[in-house]
């Protein structure tokens, strides 16, 4: 746990009256760690019940963990205790943008921007949206089209979440799926990373080139692995572990895909991430090349 | 092969779908104790599955999880299990693609225990 964030653990557990569980919850949602970012947030809940901001740092808990309709429920508190909070309209915004609803989306998002005329992620959440409204008026193909290549396959609510996957820097190809901003992270089959991140299950420090590097050939052996044992062609590979379970796909002939999430997420799960960020990774590697 | 061990890899082959177990030697990748379907390239599955398992130890230490429990290589016509049991023995199954996944990692599970 870096120092910062063990400050404010420090500070949250002196006075767990005050306010600074709020930052403790973004640190832990920054570093993955859902349940004592959850832990945090429900006890900071308590104290303030009637604070749209902790309802707001909840809701993005259950974003991050997946469970929409809770934290729409939650978004829709805070917005009862504060008509202006502009995190609670952002959340919201993502939340129908997410299921179709491009119009109450549009409406939270401009009640956001409204609240909070600055917040540059709104502004580009506002052009995502309203590209895709107008894409889901065209004639059926291209609606067809714009849902074929919706941006925002899951959770997390900021500003690369609402960029289409081919706009994304390297840093941020996966931001808006869950632990995409700490475990996910597209290598070549030489062990040279190409975008994404993988930080420590423990220490939280950056390890994306040291596990590229013992995965690079990981491909290969495993071609020669089916190929030997007749298994025909290889999928993906998953290992879990103690601390953590890490999942490795091929979502490119010259790229390879590595997840990891700790051991609360169920395997099965992490397969179904895998495809999501499979196929982010898969458009953004095709708009590199053009 | 003691008795107890037989067992625990009977149980893992008796399940629907796996085309065999092998007790390997983690370190050389040679085979210890094997119930395979003829066919089954016992060596071959030993070997491999060692370098498997190793490459992940390796890049599971490296992310902070620590070593692999389970290791899973899903193909098209079929999947390779690997569950690591004592003195750096590994208990390796080779089995159909649409296996019962947590079926054969309880059985696995079993014959690492059998063995240590």
């Amino acid at each position: 746990m870096p120092e910062s964030l063990r400050a404010l653990m420090a500070e949250v557990e002196r006075d767990p009256g005050g306010l600074a569980f709020l930052r403790a919850v973004e640190a832990l949602r920054a570093r993955g760690q859902l349940d004592e970012a959850a832990r945090v947030a429900l006890a900071g809940l308590e104290h303030h019940p009637n604070l749209a901001d902790a309802h707001d740092a909840w809701a993005r808990v259950l974003v991050d963990a997946g469970d929409f309709e809770r934290a729409w429920d939650e978004w829709g508190i805070a917005l009862a205790l504060d008509p202006r909070h502009g995190g609670a309209h952002k959340g919201l915004g993502f939340l129908a943008y997410r299921r179709g609803d491009f119009e109450t989306a549009l409406d939270h998002l401009e009640l956001a921007l409204a609240a909070e005329p600055t917040d540059r992620s709104v502004v580009q959440a506002l052009k995502v949206v309203r590209a895709a409204a107008e894409a889901a008026v065209a004639p059926a193909p291209a609606v067809e089209s714009a849902r074929e290549h919706d941006p925002m396959p899951s959770a997390a609510v900021n500003a690369q979440a609402f960029a289409a996957p081919d706009a994304r820097t390297p840093e941020s190809v996966f931001a808006g799926l869950e632990g995409g901003e700490y475990g996910m992270l597209l290598f070549d089959p030489r062990g040279r990373t190409l975008a994404g991140v993988l930080r420590d299950a423990r220490a939280g420090h950056i390890v994306s080139d040291e596990v590229a590097a013992y995965l690079a050939g990981v491909s290969q052996e495993a071609a020669r692995t089916t190929r030997l044992l007749e298994l025909g062609e290889w999928r993906w590979i998953l290992a879990e572990a103690e601390g953590g379970t890490l999942h490795v796909s091929r979502p490119a002939e010259d790229a390879l895909l590595l997840l990891a999430r700790d051991r609360s997420v169920p395997a099965g799960r992490v397969g179904i991430l895998a495809v999501r960020a499979a196929d982010i990774a898969r458009r953004w590697l095709e708009a590199q090349r053009l | 092969m003691t008795a107890r061990i037989r067992q625990a890899l009977d149980a893992i082959t008796r399940i629907r779908g796996v085309h065999g177990a092998v007790l390997v030697s983690g370190d050389d990748g040679l085979v210890v104790a094997e119930a395979l379907m003829e066919g089954v390239r016992g060596h071959a599955v030993a070997a491999l599955a060692a370098s498997r398992f190793q490459r992940f130890r390796r890049a599971t230490e490296a992310a902070g999880a620590m070593a692999p429990e389970f290791l899973h290589l899903q193909a098209t016509d079929g999947s390779l299990l690997v569950v690591p049991a004592a003195n750096g023995v590994l208990i390796v199954a080779v089995a159909a693609a649409d296996i019962n996944v947590g079926l054969a990692r309880l059985e696995m599970i079993r014959a690492a225990e059998a063995f240590a």
